[in-house]
């Protein structure tokens, strides 16, 4: 009588675990990226984006699976994105994730994906080493890399007639880079760098960097870093009188900077790979699908890099189904893949070519294209 | 090298604001470790938890309309001093005073864990406490531009202020009843006990008056960079914490001293190396050594016999 009740029992159980699994046929793909901290907005932006695509895609009446977006914090740190990192690679059900906004961070976490075999698509991050440095075949990335936009960065500076440079820079990869690829272009191309000031991303007071910068009296600040220690250096410039030109790399170019500054973020420049988001094929209906679904952050500079990322995530494992080896290489295999920023074609390191840069100035607390803006026209002046 | 007087100027006006907001924390570390010989560890937190309780206190004015900024400054101010040293009073009463006949270890972990809390807390519950959060631009933002020097009102109004508070406890300590009972209370406080000075009440007050200086000092933070986040407390504490040891903890001048030191050792690394972010590197190695120089800080405290 006992056995009985006994395999009566046990049966229930696994009647009952899989009846759970079976409804359960939802893939699990992770988003990771700053959701706190403060180039939060820009996670926020990412985060909402992947899961407008997941939405999207999990609202169609013809489709193979259902997605689930599992998103987690990395706070832009290195060690809390490892973790993170760790824990989704780890979680058997996770197919394949949507990585990074922070290259310090995803310089960390590129190993644990290899390790763990998890494809990702990084949508944010723009340090080379992220894709170059290695030959993992899960990590692929569809926005550019620092390389081009500080080559052009050089380029449009020269144009405009300044000569010299003051580089302040994080002391992160991402930091280091910027002041590597851009003091490079920039040299080669003519220009003079009067000064290095290497800050930490967490330093409040830069006061006497930029009494030496005074000293220095260059034409122009180049800043590699991101936002909020972009805030702190701007602002700090002003009170200190420097009238050089603030020159930002891709890092600044969010929302939050021109919240942080008010109007002193008038006549600052940046640049960032992909065409602006008006511009690009399925840029407005992307717009249009994100206001519909009333988010509370906007989609912010990489909000675009996050939904296609997604999208060619889900489209691979409608095609090979939810197996991380397959997915990966069909991650691999892409080539002129329709999506929002354009055509994504994988090289053999899976990283999408992105030639165009866009060139930004803030104008009237926005930014705006260049060659739309006042400055360009000869109305304002830097 | 011939530098520009005019940068020297400028050097020296950054340090000196520096040094005033290290002089206000460093002073709190003193106090306590003068009268209880307790080394509170949130102190750096306290500071923190002010500037925030003034930027809530700001929001709080925004949402009901009031937008003159004399009168902001005034109670933003005012709210965050107060609560502060009420927090202040509190910690003493509830965490430090029950532990007074433990281990000493056993405050300064307590007094660091409630600082983890109350960062977290802040962090977690303020509305998205974790961004770094614009401090508003209260003082008058005029600037007079002498050669290469850019004076700032409001950089002079919170040198005077923060000197002003700092005079005004000292005054306090020396002058007053109360800072008689504070000074008998460091010296013997089983003898101020005899003499029938209520020793709770000066320890509260004690408290209460460094954790209001700990507010002034992140409010004066927040006015001057117009930013603050949950983990500024941390640097500072470390640095008012050092401060206040190297110029010899229980004494107030040599947190004074300990925190312009501090400040010119930070400006000095920053010019001394074309890498400023050794400037803190080079600030906590001379620390160190004058430590090792002076183990019980340049103005040695009276009490120093009891090691």
């Amino acid at each position: 009588m006992k056995l009985n009740r006994a395999i009566l029992i046990i049966s229930f159980l696994v009647v009952g675990f899989t009846g759970c699994s079976s409804d359960n046929d939802t893939i699990k793909i992770a988003f990771i990226g700053p959701l706190t901290g403060g180039v939060s907005a820009n996670g926020l932006g990412g985060r909402n984006s992947a899961e407008l695509a997941v939405r999207l895609h999990n609202a169609k009446s013809t489709k193979n699976y259902e997605y689930e977006l599992l998103s987690l914090d990395d706070e832009c740190k290195p060690n809390i994105g490892v973790q993170v990192a760790t824990k989704v690679a780890a979680d058997g059900r996770v197919i394949a994730g949507v990585t990074h906004y922070c290259s310090a961070v995803a310089m960390g976490t590129v190993d644990v994906y290899h390790k763990f075999g998890l494809p990702v698509v990084i949508w944010g991050a723009v340090l080379p080493d992220i894709t170059y440095s290695n030959d993992y075949k899960e990590v692929h990335r569809v926005n550019g890399t620092m390389i081009n936009q500080n080559e052009v960065a050089a380029d449009f500076m020269l144009d405009q007639g300044y000569k010299t440079w003051v580089v302040i820079h994080d002391t992160t990869d991402y930091g280091k880079g910027h002041n590597r690829y851009f003091s490079e272009s920039l040299v080669a191309k003519g220009g003079t760098v009067i000064g290095t000031f290497g800050v930490s991303a967490d330093q409040q007071d830069f006061n006497a960097e930029l009494t030496k910068t005074k000293e220095l009296n260059p034409d122009v600040i180049f800043f590699g870093g991101l936002a909020p220690t972009g805030v702190r250096l701007r602002s700090q410039m002003e009170k200190l009188g420097i009238n050089a030109v603030f020159q930002g790399t891709s890092g600044i170019v969010s929302d939050a900077f021109i919240e942080g500054l008010g109007p002193l973020a008038e006549g600052v420049i940046a640049f960032r790979e992909g065409a602006p988001l008006e511009n690009l094929p399925g840029g407005e209906n992307f717009l249009a699908q994100y206001n519909q679904h009333n988010f509370g952050e906007p989609p912010e500079a990489y909000g675009a890099f996050a939904f296609a990322a997604t999208q060619l995530i889900i489209d691979a494992i409608e095609e090979v189904g939810p197996d991380r080896q397959a997915v990966t290489l069909a991650l691999n295999a892409t080539r002129d893949h329709d999506s929002v920023v354009g055509p994504i074609s994988f090289d053999d390191h899976g990283q999408n070519a992105v030639a165009l840069i866009t060139r930004y100035v803030i104008q009237d607390d926005k930014w705006v294209v260049w060659e739309n803006s006042e400055y360009a026209e000869g109305k304002r002046d830097l | 090298m011939t530098m520009d007087p005019w940068f020297i100027a400028q050097y020296l006006l950054n340090g000196i604001v520096l040094g005033v907001i290290y002089a206000m924390v460093a002073v709190g570390f003193t106090l306590f470790f003068g009268v209880l010989d307790v080394i509170k560890f949130s102190h750096g937190d306290v500071v923190m938890a002010g500037a925030f309780t003034a930027l809530a206190t700001y929001a709080g004015l925004e949402w009901i309309g009031i937008s003159d900024s004399v009168f902001a400054i005034v109670v933003i101010a005012v709210i965050g001093i107060l609560a502060m040293a009420l927090l202040g009073a509190l910690l003493s009463k509830l965490l430090i005073l029950p532990l007074r006949n433990a281990p000493p270890l056993n405050t300064l972990l307590i007094t660091l864990m409630f600082g983890l809390a109350l960062r977290e807390s802040v962090r977690l519950f303020y509305p998205n406490g974790s961004n770094p959060k614009p401090f508003p631009q209260l003082l008058p933002d005029a600037a007079m531009t002498i050669g290469n020097l850019e004076l700032r009102l409001d950089s002079v109004l919170l040198i005077v202020l923060g000197l002003g508070a700092i005079v005004a406890v000292q005054l306090l300590i020396q002058r007053t009843r109360i800072g008689l009972a504070i000074r008998a209370v460091a010296q013997d406080p089983e003898t101020a006990r005899l003499m029938g000075i209520n020793f709770e009440r000066v320890v509260l007050t004690t408290f209460a008056l460094g954790s209001a200086l700990a507010a002034l000092a992140g409010i004066t933070n927040g006015l001057y960079y117009s930013e603050v986040n949950f983990g500024m407390g941390l640097l500072l504490g470390v640095i008012g914490f050092s401060a206040a040891v190297v110029g010899g903890l229980g004494s107030l001048y040599g947190a004074i001293i300990g925190g312009f030191l501090f400040a010119a050792l930070q400006t000095i690394g920053a010019v001394w190396f074309s890498v400023p972010a050794y400037k803190d590197v080079f600030a906590f190695a001379c620390i160190i050594a004058l430590m090792a120089w002076k183990p019980t800080g340049l103005l040695a405290h009276k009490s120093a016999e009891r090691v």
